[in-house]
């Protein structure tokens, strides 16, 4: 199926100079930067000033995003509606229920045009009013197509009911002429009007036959000479058989009556009823399906898939839907007569009249600019299992394909990428790996946006995003010296190495300033906490200062300790941890017990002995003092704890 | 509806390379005139320079940001032999309310004894690593073991190529099944048959890249070469720039199960060839989810290039300059540029059911 080789669309570059330059490009999320360059030169070198400039080329949907962002929210809850509808029920009920479907994708189109319509009403701006304008004639377009596509694809209408169903069609979306029928109507004396016979060829064209024959009789009323003509063929339209919705006449039985009827107009006509009235003779002529009469009418029919209807009507009202194709491609051409060639929406109407539904959706794609249209459209014609049956390869592919293109598109937006990533999980192919790739782009520009975009991964175990997004905003929060912050993104995280280094900065600063920044969040690190060492002691440490704040001196002793002891605490505090115990050798009463005493007196010298600086040890005066001034503390501590431990029994 | 707007760069001398980074929210430009610039967009969407400084002690060839899990980072290559790392510094109040921030050279590589035309980060699961290429035909890698220091480069490969290097391209598929992999692309202009992309493949074995492919077909000189992002598939899809535009496949075949432990041979395919440029084509860019290639050339235009879901490639769209003057405010006028006949035919065949009640 090779497809015709359209011109690819232009966009061009204002200000960008096509002859002599080479364009330099990147690829963003949402733009594209163009630039120009001259390619394998090492550019002017005498400092000469070009036109140095870089263009953003982006789609821009500015400009409509406030209608069609409605268009875009109200479909996505209708599409959601349909991947969830369980298909317990079948046969006509599931029919039914997609049938439904498919009219509220429609209303919400025509609610849109509405809108558009009142926008483009109300501006004052030219330019607007003309890009609203363009785009109520596209929505229009595509509501007329899903239309047609709802009665043969989804309703698949039988013989009978078929004719009945495109009949509300056309007189649904031919509006050229309301205008003048109003006007006719309301006029003082209708049947006086210059355009009388226009209105009643009007209603004759589209079968309103009881408005025509409404129309008819106020002019027979006003001409009485016309009586007997008027009521022959008043009486011809009364009696026209027509196909009914309910079952109460078969096919073959409305086909048998429109014979004999068809026979009755063609006697009257024949024997000269009519003759003299020429407006009533082509109205007979209509009746009887004949082409030329019908085509006269051209006007008023406007389009040729009006004049297809018309014939229909009054020449094979029990038209079957594989039948069409035939009336539809002879109708188009009657109609254009070679005066004019079709128009893309032509060749998309008679694909769908062809049964063609990949033409339609393929010529639907080419034609519009984005791909909302064929992407619901495809999903619902999947739903109706239509697509797989035509052909299995290349049936769920393309639902998918177009889905795919259509969700993309959406997270270019600040906000339509939520419902990207709706469709992206009703694709099973590539919907995860997409939305991996996509949501990933997202500009964390707040924390509560990182934090939805978070959500969105954590319910989809996407793991590694998770990660990364954390990581991101940990990294962020880094630069900026929010501490707090970066070590809350790396629990989140699980990461535990950058969860090290943030807790060695927390340590570190308060080596510097003596206190703790952040205090709520390493108050109540709980269970991750165990993410890394060095957190583990962050918090405990901190423990250790809440509990000596508490005047709980036992058991900050204790722990104190511990977190030498075991090994929490990195060699390197330990000089800090042995100055903390300080305060509490030095307290009144004994907090350190003796066993607690030698495992200090321990951890010292093995700091002292064990370390390498021992130089620095025992030049740096401070240091010296420190280790000094602990040593007695510890020392005295001993003697009085002895001596305590000693005299225990006794009271 | 496209729509395309100006920014004055400033930039003293022509621009090489324009980069977005992984957000879409900033971008470098490096020029001839020995400098990077660096823009912010706001809220608002306009773009404003937030740094500008010298680089280099020649013309900067090309400008790549980090992933931003290592923080804002950018490297930059220069004909004046070198690669830079650079670091942006959070700065004063001061700076920041001027919208102005500050970028400190990390490190200076300077191993190459000619210019180095490219430089690439590697996709961020293999940690903070990246390749430069020079015109002396040696690919070299680097890694910086401590993330949070990035003065601290080591020269972990060097890669002969044997040819003067114009382009390369990380493979960026994190996939277990694929070995770290980097295409190379040569603009070797002497007369011969050589193949000018070569593909190496990390061994894990020998923990060396050792070629994996040379691809036979192209023996034009090549400007650019890009790699797709993968989507899970088991096959790799490369794009190179040279005197068209062209699109392989690179299916790995088993692996080999010999004692070196094998190279991965590759079945390679190509999948489309295009010449509508009709000249030297210059660039080729994926965008994100590697549906679409973006190719530019002598003629002046970037084009697009997107497959069907049948995987035929076709262009479906051009940018090209115009040549009219750009007004001077030129971040106020957006332009509503013609999507060719598309939706003016739509409308006028509508002539039947306008929707103005």
């Amino acid at each position: 199926m090779d497809e015709p080789d359209t011109e690819p669309p232009l966009v061009v570059v204002p200000g960008a100079d096509p002859s002599a330059r080479q364009l330099c490009f990147a690829w963003g999320p949402a733009e594209v930067l163009v630039c120009e360059t001259l390619f394998g030169r090492a550019g002017t070198g005498d400092g000469a000033p070009s036109s140095s400039c870089v263009f953003v080329v982006r789609r821009d949907q500015d400009i409509y995003i406030q209608t069609l962002r409605k268009l875009f929210n109200e479909s996505h809850g209708i599409f959601m509606g349909l991947q969830r509808s369980e298909e317990e029920l079948a046969g006509k009920s599931r029919k039914a229920q997609l049938v439904q479907v498919s009219k509220n994708y429609r209303s919400v189109i025509r609610a849109c045009m509405e809108d558009m319509h009142q926008a483009a009403v109300s501006t004052q701006d030219p330019a607007l009013q003309g890009q609203y304008s363009t785009q109520v004639s596209i929505l229009s377009a595509m509501e007329l197509i899903w239309n047609l596509c709802e009665i043969l694809f989804v309703e698949s209408a039988t013989a009978g009911p078929l004719l009945l169903r495109l009949l509300d069609w056309v007189r649904l979306h031919v509006c050229d002429v309301d205008s003048m029928v109003r006007e006719v109507l309301s006029s003082e004396s209708p049947s006086k009007h210059k355009l009388f016979w226009n209105v009643v060829d009007v209603f004759v064209l589209q079968g309103r036959m009881d408005e025509a024959r409404h129309l008819l009789s106020k002019e027979a009323s006003a001409n009485p000479t016309s009586m007997n003509m008027y009521k022959i063929l008043d009486d011809l339209m009364k009696k026209m058989p027509v196909p009914s919705l309910s079952n109460t006449q078969t096919l073959t039985e409305l086909e048998l009556k429109w014979q004999h009827w068809h026979e009755e107009c063609q006697r009257y006509l024949q024997d000269g009823t009519f003759a003299s009235n020429p407006h009533m003779e082509s109205i007979c002529k209509i009746l009887l399906g004949d082409e030329d009469a019908i085509l006269e009418k051209k006007e008023l029919m406007t389009t040729w898939y009006h004049f297809l209807v018309t014939r229909l009507l009054y020449s094979h009202p029990t038209v079957k839907p594989l039948e069409l194709r035939f009336y539809a491609q002879s109708s188009m051409d009657l109609f254009l007569g070679g005066e004019s060639s079709p128009e893309p929406l032509d060749m998309i109407l008679m694909a769908a009249f062809e049964f063609e539904m990949h033409q339609v959706i393929k010529e639907c794609s080419i034609v519009l600019s984005n791909w909302w249209f064929v992407a619901h459209l495809t999903d619902l014609l999947d739903h109706c299992k239509l697509l797989q049956s035509h052909n299995l390869y290349f049936g769920s592919n393309m639902r998918e394909f177009l889905l795919l293109e259509y969700a993309s598109g959406l997270f270019s937006h600040h906000s339509l990428w939520q419902l990207g990533v709706d469709y992206f999980d009703h694709c099973p192919e590539y919907g995860r790996v997409y939305l991996e790739l996509h949501i990933e782009r997202i500009p964390l520009s707040t924390e509560q946006k990182a934090l939805k975009v978070l959500r969105i991964c954590e319910q989809r175990q996407m793991h590694e995003q998770v990660r990364s997004i954390c990581k991101i905003m940990a990294m962020k929060a880094l630069r900026n010296n929010r501490l707090g912050s970066a070590l809350s993104w790396s629990i989140r995280a699980k990461d535990a190495a950058f969860a090290t280094l943030i807790s060695d900065r927390f340590l570190k600063d308060y080596s510097e300033r003596g206190c703790f920044s952040d205090l709520d969040l390493i108050d109540n690190l709980g269970p991750s906490m165990l993410l890394s060492d060095r957190l583990t002691f962050l918090g405990k440490y901190r423990e250790f200062h809440r509990l000596y704040g508490e005047k709980r001196f036992p058991e900050a002793a204790r722990l104190l300790l511990t977190l030498m002891t075991a090994h929490i605490a990195p060699c390197s505090f330990w000089m800090t941890l042995l100055t903390d115990a300080l305060p509490l050798l030095e307290q009144k009463e004994v907090i350190f017990s003796a066993e607690q005493t030698y495992e200090l007196m321990r951890c010292l010298e093995d700091l002292t002995a064990g370390n390498p600086d021992k130089q620095k040890f025992q030049e740096d005066d401070i240091e010296t003092t420190k280790v000094e001034m602990l040593r007695l503390a510890l020392a005295r501590n001993l003697a009085r704890v002895i001596v305590k431990e000693g005299t225990v029994e006794g009271s | 509806m496209f729509v395309a707007r100006s920014i004055a760069a400033d930039h003293r001398d022509l621009i090489h390379d324009v980069s977005f980074d992984f957000h879409g929210r900033r971008m470098a430009t490096c020029s001839s005139d020995q400098s990077v610039k660096v823009w912010d967009k706001s809220e608002n969407g306009d773009w404003h320079c937030t740094a500008s400084w010298k680089t280099h002690s020649g013309s900067v060839w090309r400008v790549t940001w980090a992933h931003p899990e290592f923080g804002q980072v950018l490297a930059s290559c220069s004909f004046d032999r070198t690669a830079a790392v650079w670091e942006e510094i959070v700065g004063e109040s001061n700076d920041k309310l001027r919208g102005q921030s500050h970028w400190v050279k990390r490190t200076t590589l300077v191993d190459s004894r000619t210019s180095v035309t490219d430089v690439k980060f590697a996709p961020k699961h293999m940690g903070l690593m990246l390749a430069t290429c020079s015109a002396d035909g040696v690919v070299r890698i680097y890694e910086a073991p401590d993330v949070m220091n990035l003065s601290q480069w080591s020269l972990q490969h060097e890669i002969s190529c044997k040819l003067s290097c114009s382009c390369i391209s990380w493979n960026p598929s994190s996939s277990r099944a694929h070995s770290p992999m980097i295409a190379v692309g040569s603009d070797d202009n002497s007369p011969n048959i050589l193949a000018k992309v070569q593909i190496y493949e990390y061994n894990e074995n020998t923990r060396k890249y050792a070629k994996a492919e040379a691809l036979m077909t192209v023996s034009d000189p090549v400007h650019d070469i890009a790699f797709a992002p993968n989507l899970g598939r088991s096959f790799h899809i490369l794009a190179v720039a040279t005197k068209d535009v062209r699109i392989f496949t690179l299916k790995p075949l088993r692996k080999e199960l010999t004692s070196s432990g094998g190279l991965t041979k590759f079945e390679i395919h190509i999948v489309a060839q295009f010449d509508n440029h009709n000249s030297q084509v210059w660039r080729v860019s994926w965008n994100i989810t590697g549906t679409v290639l973006a190719s530019s050339g002598d003629d002046g235009c970037v084009r697009l290039w997107k497959a069907n879901y049948m995987d035929n490639w076709k262009c479906t769209g051009i940018l090209k300059g115009n040549g009219s003057p750009v007004n001077g405010s030129s971040q106020q006028g957006i332009f509503n540029a013609s999507l060719g006949s598309a939706n003016t035919s739509l409308q006028n065949s509508l002539n039947g059911s306008s929707a103005s009640r």
